[in-house]
């Protein structure tokens, strides 16, 4: 949106019709542009063709541009022999029970907060965003015997994807973000529904939910990508290979799988986000960017 | 008065004054207050359980823990600074914690300026800003296991590993990227830096696009060249930005754990040895079984040291959101 408004930068448009100011401009931005695709784009098309190429050949040969030949046998023998497809199913029921345990409490949590404003919601608000001063590292351990030996339930949650999906939902950014979002619709169209008989439900389920569309993208692709990426709180509490997510799963691999294989299967663990990110492109890179701006 | 009205704007203060007006003369209305409670607490249910059972819960124990000698077969008991003097008593404590400084150092010096110099460039760029964004951010999706795995073939010591085939291209003899004590430190950074510096340069480009464009215009009439502009209009107008983004790099780094763990588990020599590391020994590779009590002393006292740069954080987006 900035971008529409703002036509031009730190070079004025006078500067831009210089020739020596934009032959500089145009070259500098040639030479990012090679950068960027060798440091961005290098090493995946790397992993890409190596996914694809005999054992020996990628180590021989490790920047050679055409391989010696091509061995698309170790794509389905990562996806069969070594079981890629059952880690990878893991990663994908792991996102999504986490998905969705996130968006419900803070859908719910703000919607609570912003909206039915109880009188305790002030001192719950404060709780919520204490604990974003919190850094991860102090919840390890505890978190970790709260897993063993969880309150009421009496049985260890250790070796259940509840150990990844719970704690995930306990996401201060999220709550406060939605909070925010909620608070900033405006109350009229609350009163009114009100007026027309919608309980607390139906507004929250027919009216604030659809108009949250935005910010529930958000969090959602905050929440998939999370826990995609997350490897140290999964190996914990899945300490069952079977069970384990493809970060988890993958480093182990390494030991007794041949190399092209190997490849083969870190480039399958790679495709979905990827391909999330280019479909999803715009959203991402609204996301990144919230969060230096707006965050708290 | 009848249809649902869904006019964002189309209301007035005096349209909504007298439905206001009407509510507290109503039958029933400490009921319905009542049934309101309820109905908040549902609402309320799931955010309080799981922050509470997954969150605060936790929290409160980290720091009771930190105070006991507790194994999973008996009950815990309270030992003073017991912990805490052990964790000061073990000689890695001052390897990780001047390894950890050494990482963000380096982090800090591979990762600060890189992305603003490409930020700044991509800001300029007025056709495929998108396919610019894009590359950059690549790396930034890439599973960070996944990344730490190839990147540790990349960094193979010998002639024929990936960087040392095209350092041989260029006549330079090959780097044992992750054996040798003085290459380690570095290379992990590299890959690190590789990985979200992506990230920083969105975030800069969010900032750098911002910029009220008359600030460069009055600029220009007092005769201000491009190195002035930069100077005395972008950079200050970064500032913010710059300090959160610097803030959250210190938080970041000062809990690193993957790529020590994944590239060298803390070696050669203990010269990756970083605190997060030490945490974890302590917590879940002893043989002897977990030392709960040191893990939790010692996780204390960096997120005292942390909470502070997060307060800060806090309270200078709060100051530029507002």
């Amino acid at each position: 949106m900035a971008a529409a408004a703002n036509d031009r930068g730190l070079l004025a448009p006078t500067d831009r019709k210089r020739a020596s100011v934009r032959w500089s401009t145009r070259a500098l931005h040639g030479l990012l542009l090679a950068v960027l695709a060798v440091a961005g784009l290098g090493p995946m098309l790397w992993l890409a063709k190596a996914a694809v190429t005999p054992t020996q050949d990628t180590l021989r040969h490790p920047m050679a541009l055409w391989p010696g030949g091509i061995d698309l046998a170790n794509l389905t023998e990562a996806w069969t022999r070594v079981e890629i497809d059952k880690y990878f199913f893991n990663t994908i029921a792991l996102a999504a029970g986490s998905w969705a345990v996130q968006l419900l409490v803070a859908a719910t949590g703000g919607y609570a907060l912003a909206v039915l404003r109880p009188r305790i919601g002030r001192y719950l608000s404060g709780a919520v965003l204490a604990t974003l001063f919190v850094p991860s590292v102090v919840l390890l351990v505890p978190l970790y015997l709260t897993i063993l030996d969880p309150p009421v339930l009496g049985t260890s949650m250790l070796n259940t994807f509840w150990a990844v999906w719970l704690p995930a939902g306990a996401n201060a950014f999220n709550v406060l973000l939605m909070q925010r979002f909620f608070a900033n619709l405006p109350r009229e169209i609350f009163e009114a529904a009100k007026v027309d008989g919608a309980g607390p439900y139906r507004l929250f389920w027919s009216i604030v939910l659809p108009m949250s569309r935005p910010v529930i993208g958000v969090v959602s692709v905050f929440a998939v990508i999370a826990s995609w990426k997350d490897f140290l709180w999964p190996m914990l509490v899945l300490p069952d290979p079977a069970l384990q997510p493809l970060s988890v799963r993958l480093p182990a691999l390494q030991q007794f799988v041949e190399l092209d294989v190997f490849l083969a299967a870190l480039a399958i663990s790679s495709l979905i986000p990827i391909a999330l990110f280019l479909v999803f492109q715009r959203l991402f890179l609204s996301s990144a960017g919230l969060g230096g701006a707006v965050k708290g | 008065m009848t249809t649902t009205d869904t006019r964002p704007a189309g209301v007035t203060g005096d349209q909504a004054g007298p439905r206001k007006a009407a509510r507290p003369g109503r039958p029933g209305a400490r009921l319905a207050r009542a049934t309101t409670g309820l109905h908040t607490l549902v609402f309320l249910a799931p955010m309080l359980v799981v922050f509470g059972v997954f969150s605060w819960y936790p929290i409160a124990r980290a720091v009771v823990m930190s105070f006991q000698r507790t194994n999973l077969v008996t009950d815990p008991v309270f030992v003073g600074f017991a912990n805490f003097q052990q964790v000061f008593a073990d000689p890695l404590l001052w390897t990780a914690v001047q390894n950890t400084g050494y990482f963000a150092l380096l982090a800090l010096l591979f990762g600060y300026p890189i992305p603003l110099v490409a930020a700044i460039l991509m800001s300029e760029v007025r056709r495929l800003r998108g396919l610019f964004s894009a590359l950059a951010y690549l790396p930034v999706v890439v599973p960070p296991v996944v990344a730490v795995l190839l990147w540790k073939l990349f960094y193979d010591a010998g002639e024929d590993g990936v960087f040392n085939t095209v350092l041989g291209w260029l006549g330079i003899a090959p780097i044992a990227w992750l054996q040798d004590a003085n290459a380690v430190m570095p290379s992990l950074v590299l890959e690190a830096t590789w990985a979200a510096a992506g990230g920083t340069v969105i975030i800069y480009l969010a900032a750098l696009i911002g910029v009220d464009p008359s600030l460069y215009e009055a600029a220009e009439i007092d005769g201000a060249g491009v190195w002035r502009k930069l100077w005395h209009i972008t950079l200050p107008q970064l500032r913010g930005v710059l300090l959160i983004t610097f803030i959250l790099q210190i938080i970041g780094t000062a809990q690193v754990f993957l790529e020590p763990f994944l590239f060298t588990d803390g070696g050669p020599a203990n010269r990756t040895l970083t605190l997060l590391l030490l945490i974890y020994r302590y917590a879940f590779t002893n043989s002897l079984g977990g030392d709960y009590g040191a893990a939790a002393a010692l996780s204390l006292m960096l997120a005292v040291v942390l909470a502070a740069f997060s307060m800060l954080y806090f309270r200078l987006t709060r100051s530029w959101s507002s």
